[in-house]
């Protein structure tokens, strides 16, 4: 075995023969963060850009991770030249146009892009849209894959937002806006038709649900898929015919819209979307877990699932950090 | 070799395998234990069953890097939120449990207690 170019972002570095590839990243000073060197804590975590990487490399990684090429950099000799980046890189792979605005409810918009080009993503994946001046943000992909060249997106508007409030008052048919990289963990893998399904969601966190659901039912998932959609009160619930009447057509899909204030109408659960789905499930062994939404609902919903018996591995989550507030 | 001897502890427990079974099962035990589980940060999940992941491949007799005085380092702020003794004997007794109810044989179960047990005063900053 002889010595190995690896090219990061700009930087162009040799691997020796028998060196792992976080040691010689480290040897060169790459500020890489690294802790056990025998691939546990999973924090040397980086991506190949061209091609699998070295089957040992992605030991112990989620399916969804090995599937995007993501690899430990302390488990990795590589074989040949490679091209890493680190986790999440941010290049803006093509334009879409605005073909559709659509209001939801009173503060979420149904935003319609139609891409120059398709896309390879999995539903439940998010990208980062940019505007002309640079400003950019997250948004959950909301549609399944079968409309790889049109995008959809639950854009809530919130209190001093710059760019929500820019795509519900300034944005209009035929602009045109940078689409990332689709990125996130937090997708449908076709690989256990016939596990159940849980999905919890809270606010627009219904968007990458809804692709999820949507993607799992088109693949022809078998196993039961709960969805607990959770807004504070009726006017932050949004889709709601839609998913009811989803879930008449589809008899493994259970639909449970929960507002945690006021008096509910029927069919409309009392309580936050998490505590109405755990007061209802009891054993989560085996089961897929998905959890979109507010940081902190997210991580405590973690923890409840996990301690109902779901296994770490098959917890995806995706929590939305809201930039507005901060000072860019 | 058809005999256990010869082989290593880790691989009669039966590698890594069996550390990804066990930890699971260890950590929900753990944060369910009112005694003990406020030591445990629960922001981040993925984090956390990595390092107790970490803890049960060297209580197996697996292989890892960590010395006495990274043990130290690593716990001595829980020291000062008062770790002591009996929170040592919880996590003893959730390491024997989550073995217990994974059917590895008794003795096998006493040589794993008698690693983890070696690293009590470095745990506790003794």
């Amino acid at each position: 075995m002889t010595e190995q170019k690896i090219q990061l972002g700009e930087q162009s570095i040799l691997c020796k023969a028998d060196e792992s590839l976080l040691d010689a990243l480290l040897r060169e000073q790459v500020d890489i963060s690294h802790s056990c060197h025998q691939g546990a804590c999973q924090s040397c975590l980086l991506r190949s850009l061209d091609g699998a990487p070295p089957i040992e490399a992605q030991h112990g990684l989620k399916e969804g991770l090995k599937q995007q090429n993501y690899f430990l950099a302390c488990l990795c000799y590589p074989q040949h030249a490679m091209r890493i980046a680190y986790r999440h890189h941010s290049d803006f792979m093509t334009h879409g146009t605005v073909s559709a605005k659509q209001a939801l409810n009173a503060e979420t918009l149904l935003l319609t892009l139609d891409l120059d080009e398709a896309l390879d993503y999995y539903a439940g994946q998010f990208v980062n849209l940019r505007r002309d001046d640079g400003l950019s943000r997250s948004y959950s992909i909301a549609n399944n894959r079968i409309h790889s060249k049109q995008l959809s997106f639950h854009i809530r508007r919130l209190a001093g937002g710059r760019f929500s409030a820019w795509a519900h008052e300034d944005l209009n048919l035929g602009d045109r806006i940078a689409v990332s990289e689709p990125q996130g963990l937090c997708y449908y893998l076709p690989d256990k038709p016939d596990s159940p399904l849980l999905l919890i969601g809270t606010g627009s966190g219904l968007a990458p649900l809804a692709g999820i659901i949507s993607e799992a039912l088109h693949q022809g998932h078998r196993g039961d898929i709960y969805l607990y959609h959770g807004s504070s009160d009726l006017n932050g619930l949004y889709w709601v015919e839609e998913m009811q009447a989803l879930a008449e057509a589809h008899a493994n899909f259970h639909y449970h819209p929960c507002i945690s204030s006021g008096e509910p109408p029927e069919h409309v659960f009392a309580g936050r979307a998490n505590d109405v789905a755990f007061s209802q499930l009891s054993d989560l062994k085996g089961w897929r877990v998905y959890l979109c939404g507010h940081p902190d609902m997210v991580n405590n919903t973690k923890r409840q699932a996990f301690l109902k018996g779901a296994s770490l591995a098959d917890i995806y989550a995706d929590a939305f950090h809201v930039a507005s507030g901060s000072l860019d | 070799m058809s005999e256990a001897t010869g082989t290593t502890l880790f691989e009669q427990l039966g590698g890594e395998a069996a550390v990804n079974a066990a930890v699971d099962i260890f950590y929900r035990h753990v944060l369910n234990d009112y005694r003990i589980n406020r030591f445990f940060d629960k922001s981040d999940m993925d984090q956390q069953a990595a390092k107790q992941k970490a803890f049960l491949t060297m209580a197996f007799g697996g292989p890892n890097n960590y010395s006495g005085t990274d043990m130290r380092t690593a716990h001595a702020k829980f020291v000062k939120m008062g770790l002591n003794d009996s929170h040592f004997d919880a996590v003893m007794e959730h390491l024997e449990g989550t073995l217990q109810e994974l059917n590895v044989p008794e003795a096998l179960i006493k040589q794993v207690s008698a690693i983890a047990e070696s690293t009590r005063s470095d745990v506790l900053g003794l």
